[in-house]
């Protein structure tokens, strides 16, 4: 695998988010230096209960170890304020269960690089006939639904609003720094990226099974996070001042 | 029979409660997550009112013959303490991060100290 000449100028940094994945954490960073041994990876530990910082650390990764849960938005957040206060040019962002297959990042890469695009998110949908993909009913009927309500706010197609496999350049780093939605993130993290007139621009992937653990995400909160991201959604048209004073939390 | 007044005074302020929560989540000084609580609880109350019918039926069911309004009463008051004993859950959940924040600064503090630069 060779890397985008591009990118050997560019301070980089992978940032993993990781809640009790102590088994596959490690194989993650290991194809993440396979990938590219100049970036940097940060693993960020929302407050796992297993050996999840030790394993990451023992490869080398730097470690965020967060006191608690603070759910994946405030964990993501985390890398990004991380990203930004060390003055990374670039950063990805690569879920530390297993599911995000490092190798593919050239591709998610390509369009930030490129200049493109200020953020480029891996999606499992955005080819016709992706079907690689397996998950709840209930799940996919979710991801197709808030899929459809956030192409039609943003005016364009944007076919996969739950994938963290994204790419972002220094402005979407600034952004997502200051300003990073709560629990179920991406699908606000998607409008808010196009009310600030950043460009988005998705990239088709195909993301594996989960290397270990469970997914944090079952039937029953599908549907109550559902309700929550379109309230958020919603509410969030109407607000005129798009970036929360600091501090006023 | 509930009379007018109380359906539509019953019914604006329940919607006053909609917008205001709205309002609150849109100033960035309410959070969704403990919004939703609110939020039903004044679509529900709001519907109640409104809906003069709906509520003389579901007071038939509950026995209350003299005066439907009760129900929205009783509702409302459910509808409180569910609200309140979600926020008991969340003041928990609070403090004993309190707890862990504090004591890990304190680590900090002493590995601080122990080793300076």
């Amino acid at each position: 695998m060779s890397v985008d000449p591009r990118l050997r100028e560019l301070r980089r940094v992978a940032i993993v988010p990781a809640l009790n994945e102590e088994h596959s954490i490690g194989g993650v960073i290991d194809e993440l230096r396979a990938f590219d041994p100049g970036l940097d990876v940060v693993v960020v530990d929302d407050g796992s209960l297993d050996g999840t910082s030790r394993a990451a650390a023992e490869r080398g990764a730097r470690v965020l170890r967060l006191p608690f849960n603070l759910g994946i938005g405030g964990a993501v957040q985390t890398g990004f304020r991380f990203a930004f206060e060390n003055d990374y040019d670039i950063a990805v962002r690569v879920d530390g269960d297993g599911q995000h297959d490092p190798s593919q990042l050239d591709r998610v890469l390509a369009p930030v690089l490129s200049g493109e695009a200020d953020i480029a998110v891996g999606s499992r949908f955005a080819e016709i006939g992706a079907s690689g993909y397996h998950s709840s009913r209930t799940r996919r009927i979710g991801i197709r639904l808030l899929a459809w309500v956030v192409s039609r706010i943003v005016g364009q197609r944007v076919t996969d609003t739950t994938s963290g496999f994204q790419a972002l350049n220094r402005e979407g780093i600034a952004l997502f720094a200051r300003d990073y939605p709560h629990d179920y993130p991406e699908v606000e993290a998607t409008v808010m990226v196009f009310r600030h007139r950043l460009r988005l621009t998705e990239v088709p992937v195909e993301m594996r099974e989960r290397g270990g653990g469970r997914s944090s995400i079952t039937a029953l909160r599908s549907i109550y996070y559902m309700v929550k991201v379109l309230l958020a959604i919603f509410v969030g048209l109407f607000r005129r001042n798009v970036v929360p004073q600091e501090g006023s939390e | 029979m509930t009379p007018i007044a109380v359906s539509v005074a019953g019914a604006v302020a329940s919607f006053v409660l909609v917008l205001v929560v709205l309002e609150l989540i849109r100033s960035h000084r309410l959070r969704e997550r403990y919004a939703l609580l609110w939020l039903v609880t004044g679509i529900v109350l709001t519907v109640l009112s409104a809906w003069r019918d709906g509520l003389n039926t579901i007071a038939g069911w509950l026995g209350v013959r003299s005066y439907p309004p009760a129900v929205l009463f009783a509702v409302g008051l459910l509808f409180i303490l569910a609200v309140l004993l979600h926020y008991s859950t969340v003041i928990s959940r609070l403090s004993d991060q309190n707890v862990l924040l504090a004591q890990r600064i304190a680590l900090l503090e002493e590995q601080s100290v122990r080793k300076p630069g």
